[in-house]
């Protein structure tokens, strides 16, 4: 029987600030995962610190709350051990791109076949609303003493840096084509990587549902708000490096970091770079370990009725005296 | 400080040595190379450790070198005998110096009536024109010659060895090549001063009249993978034996062919650990590189493709990590799965675990840390022996967790302990720190063949099929352990996280939850203490009524002290703890019943064990016997000192300075 969305659902009680943009994308996850049917035993939720941290406990595979900023380590060590899994690791912008961005650039270049996703809202909140990697110099959000003082860092250009080999943005209040985008991340053969722009209601009064919907930018023919989010796949935009080639890799991530800039009033959201060119992290295994794919180290026996089966008699035979 | 230097010949114990001089056969043995690093200090000592175990001797041979890449100091040291040895000794037979560095380390550790072969163009050298000695042994050696009234020279230094009644071999290596290149018509040779180690050992061999084939023998293994090479290094050390056996003259040191005992391996000290991950199914290795943990993980990924029986091929994944916070988080995820998984460190390297530690605590996940010490504090000697993490094994981590720390004395042992601390994190649901050293990871020993069908394989409570009912991964049982489930496993599914949990693993503060499950992982500490065979948690070597303590590596050197102290009618016992934490405080009173005097010894500067024991028995041990100069400990100056406590002329807090 095919599993509905409520069946990715644990009645966990949810303890978000209302009108948080986390439930959006929670709601996505599981959306996805039903559509997709990925049976439930074979998905595992991992989650950093915070408010996004709680994230694995409300959905119904299994679910891993890790440390701050450690999800992609504990991710990456699960679904290497065990290629068949689906694995999705998720956690908030201070988690992945400060405390763990040391883990974010290293997973890049691994490249481990797994999605990503970053509630991204420019505060950390769950420690009430210090500035995050996200938030721009000179911005005070109120919860602030004085502005910020550090540049903020760019999640996509990060990614694309760093060798994620799909990354794209997407929007909480859109739980449609954040689901869309969460599939096509799952989807991916490798490393992908979603930034979802996620209005924390409680700490940040500068990039709010109103000011993405652009409430403060009213067109004075039509009298309506002009929204600052725009969908890269509305325009001519192709992300996909079609061929292995360097000067098309070279445009496509060049490309992507440009588009990354945009902001203020136009906001891309949806896929900014796909590569399925580049041999994910289990794949390049086999070059060592021929049967990796069919014989991962989560599938292997290591014993027969409590003996060991594992052979040492060459090893030890080439240390006798 | 002069000690260091000075101290030498006159403490050793010759009786023991028992070097029966004249025709009779040389018992006990030690052999020294020097040289800069990157100069095959390494392989000279491993050619003469294969020859003399083809000899049928046993071998323990130490290497020391720097925190560098290339030319700093590193020398080898391998003792060889027909008995039984674990340790080194204070003081070396033969020292073999292609460098002058070598020489001024060193010439005064020479026993009387040794030997040294030496480079003969280094005569002149000055202790100033040293560039890489300290500051502070370079005043010393200055200070130290002039007090003997000699000059300031390697000439100086071997007068000084020579008058000890030390012979003195001197050889130019460069000659020796030109010589070699012009025999065999190959020019290359003639300036190819990395082919001096081979040369060294080939005269000391030749010298000590050791059959040419087991030296061929030898060659020829060593670069069995190269053939050209292997060729050219024979005829190298072909030609600078037959030097040393008709130019130096004979010796009074002779060595016997022996049957080589059954079953004989000769190991580096880091395989004990390896080959036992490999058999105990350990299939999941992470790690950041640092001395001196990496070699086992190098091993693991040199061996990664597995034959397993009746099955297809299996292997063991290791995976460099962008740091040991992610080492030890891949491993934790690994474990989730289902695997046997691993992480293999040293002291500054652990510290960086300690919140996943704790993490994996909470969590009760089977993960097991290979924590290969070094000497601290912070990055302290990189690359030299220490024991003093001992503290921070157990107590390091976020609150009040279960784990087990449990220490190996030696290669040997270290390769049942690692299937047995396997064992442990899957039955009792912890993390295990299994602790050795640098002592014993640089160490090259002879030790019986490890025996397979002494391991079994306990993965305690780990599901293998669906269970039928509900799944509560921390449900509450009467031995307090719950069965766990793996990632991956239908109707398994199941919750972690680092906060209190609820039987689901969901986040609770409840107060009542938290008292229950505070109460169900600590339980486990006494379960542990319960279940763990005694004959595993404490090894009692011996009885007496002076009784030495320790943990780890310092076995092979007590051992050895206490025989030789067996040998002049003094018996001490000898009990060694193997499992740190929990601590088997009962079992360790059992074990003292019969002794009156406790002598606590250990590589470190505070006694960390000795500590343990007066929190747990309310009574401070008799004595100390501490070292931190960063080298190991030799069963010479630990006999000196056992001797000077059974006399009743020690002090409370003995220190050990032994070793350059």
């Amino acid at each position: 029987m095919a599993l509905k969305v409520g069946d990715y659902k644990t009645d966990v009680h949810n303890d978000w600030c209302p009108g948080c943009g986390d439930f959006g994308i929670v709601n996505s996850i599981q959306m996805a995962l039903a559509e997709m049917e990925i049976p439930r035993h074979e998905t595992a939720i991992f989650s950093g610190i915070g408010c996004s941290g709680k994230t694995s406990h409300f959905i119904n595979v299994f679910g891993v709350h890790t440390l701050h900023g450690r999800v992609l380590p504990f991710a990456q060590g699960a679904k290497i051990s065990n290629p068949n899994l689906k694995i999705i690791a998720v956690g908030g912008d201070g988690d992945g791109l400060g405390i763990g961005a040391g883990h974010f650039v290293a997973a890049g270049r691994r490249n481990v076949d797994m999605t990503y996703i970053i509630f991204d809202n420019a505060v950390y909140g769950l420690t009430k609303g210090q500035a995050s990697p996200t938030l721009k110099l000179g911005e005070k959000t109120k919860s602030l003493p004085t502005p910020n003082t550090n540049y903020n860092v760019n999640p996509i250009g990060l990614a694309i840096a760093s060798g994620f080999t799909f990354t794209a943005r997407a929007y909480s209040y859109d739980i449609r084509h954040l689901k869309d985008i969460i599939i096509a991340a799952i989807n991916h053969k490798g490393l992908a990587f979603v930034d979802v722009l996620q209005p924390c209601p409680t700490y940040n009064d500068i990039n709010t549902r109103d000011w993405f919907n652009g409430v403060d930018r009213v067109d004075e023919t039509t009298n309506k708000p002009m929204p600052r989010i725009y969908k890269l796949e509305d325009t001519d935009y192709d992300p996909v490096v079609h061929y292995s080639d360097e000067t098309e890799l070279n445009q496509k991530k060049t490309q992507a970091i440009v588009k990354s800039l945009e902001w203020d009033t136009k906001i891309p959201t949806g896929i900014f770079y796909k590569n399925e060119l580049i041999t994910p992290y289990t794949r390049r295994l086999i070059d060592k370990i021929p049967n990796y794919i069919e014989n991962p180290s989560a599938l292997q026996n290591i014993s027969k009725n409590n003996a060991p089966i594992t052979k040492i008699n060459h090893i030890l035979d080439s240390y006798k005296v | 400080m002069f000690a260091l230097i000075v101290e030498n010949v006159t403490n050793v114990n010759v009786h023991y040595l028992m070097q029966r001089r004249g025709h009779e056969l040389v018992s006990d043995f030690t052999w020294m190379i020097g040289g800069p690093q990157g100069s095959g200090v390494e392989t000279a000592a491993n050619i003469f450790s294969q020859v003399f175990s083809k000899m049928g001797y046993q071998i323990f041979g130490k290497r020391e070198y720097y925190s560098n890449i290339k030319g700093e100091h590193s020398y080898f040291a391998v003792r060889v005998s027909d008995k039984q040895i674990r340790s080194s000794i204070k003081g070396t037979n033969m020292l073999i110096a292609f460098d002058a560095e070598t020489i001024f380390r060193h010439a005064n550790d020479v026993l009387e009536n040794g030997i040294i072969i030496y480079d003969s163009t280094l005569e002149n050298i000055k202790v100033s024109d040293v560039i890489t000695f300290d500051n502070d042994f370079k005043e010393r050696m200055e200070g130290f010659l002039k007090s003997k009234n000699k000059e300031n020279t390697i000439k100086g230094i071997l007068e000084l060895a020579s008058e000890r009644g030390a012979s003195i071999h001197s050889v130019s290596f460069r000659s020796l090549l030109f010589e070699l290149s012009e025999k065999i018509e190959n020019p290359r040779i003639k300036t190819m001063i990395r082919m001096f180690n081979v040369l060294g050992v080939s005269l000391s061999l030749g010298l000590l009249m050791i059959p040419t084939e087991k030296l061929t023998e030898s060659i020829n293994s060593i670069f069995s993978k190269k053939k050209a090479i292997a060729d050219m290094n024979v005829s190298a050390a072909n030609f600078a034996y037959n030097y040393a056996a008709a130019k130096f003259g004979s010796t009074d040191f002779k060595f016997n062919i022996n049957e080589i005992k059954e079953n004989t391996l000769l190991v580096q000290g880091y395989y004990g650990t390896s080959i036992g991950k490999i058999i105990a199914g350990c299939r999941f290795q992470s790690y950041y590189p640092i001395t001196p943990a990496t070699d086992e993980s190098n091993f693991l990924e040199t061996n990664e493709i597995l034959e397993i029986n009746e099955d297809r091929p299996g292997s063991t994944l290791v995976i460099q990590t962008e740091d040991e916070i992610s080492a030890i988080g891949m491993a934790i995820g690994s474990s989730l799965t289902g695997v046997r998984s691993a992480t293999c460190t040293s002291g500054p390297g652990f510290v960086l675990m300690i919140e996943c530690l704790s993490w994996a605590g909470i969590n009760e996940v089977p993960v097991v840390i290979t924590f290969y010490q070094r000497s601290g504090p912070s990055t302290g000697l990189p690359t030299r022996h220490g024991q003093d993490d001992l503290l921070c094994a157990i107590n390091s981590g976020v609150g009040e967790f279960p784990r087990i720390v449990y220490a190996s004395g030696n290669v040997s042992d270290s390769f049942y302990d690692t299937a047995n601390v396997f064992n442990y994190a899957d039955v009792f649901q912890v993390p295990v720190i299994h602790m050795m050293d640098k002592f014993i990871a640089s160490s090259v020993t002879t030790c019986q063949r490890f025996d397979e069908t002494k391991v079994n394989i306990d993965r305690g409570k780990l599901l293998d099929e669906p269970p039928s009912n509900a799944y509560k991964r921390f449900e509450h049982t009467a031995d307090g352990l719950s069965p766990r489930s793996k990632i991956g496993l239908e109707n398994g599914i199941f919750w972690n996280t680092g906060d209190e949990s609820d039987v689901e693993g969901h986040i609770s503060e409840d107060p009542v939850n938290r008292v229950e499950m505070m109460d169900k992982r600590q339980s486990r500490l006494d379960y542990i203490l319960e279940k763990i065979p005694e004959s595993e948690q404490i090894v009692k070597h011996s009885d007496g009524e002076f009784c030495v303590v320790s943990w780890g590596s310092t076995q092979g050197p007590i051992l050895d002290a206490i025989d030789m102290l067996k040998n002049e009618g003094i018996n001490i016992g000898f009990v060694e703890i193997k499992l740190l934490h929990p601590f088997p405080k009962e079992l360790l009173k059992k074990s003292f019943s019969n002794s009156k005097t406790i002598i606590d010894v250990e590589a470190n500067y505070t006694g960390q064990l000795g500590s343990i024991i007066k929190q747990n028995l309310e009574k401070d041990p008799d004595y100390y016997i501490l070292k931190y100069t960063g080298r190991p400990m030799t069963c010479t100056e630990l006999y000196d000192t056992l001797k000077k406590i059974v006399n009743n002329n020690a002090e409370k807090r003995e220190v050990l300075t032994y070793g350059a």
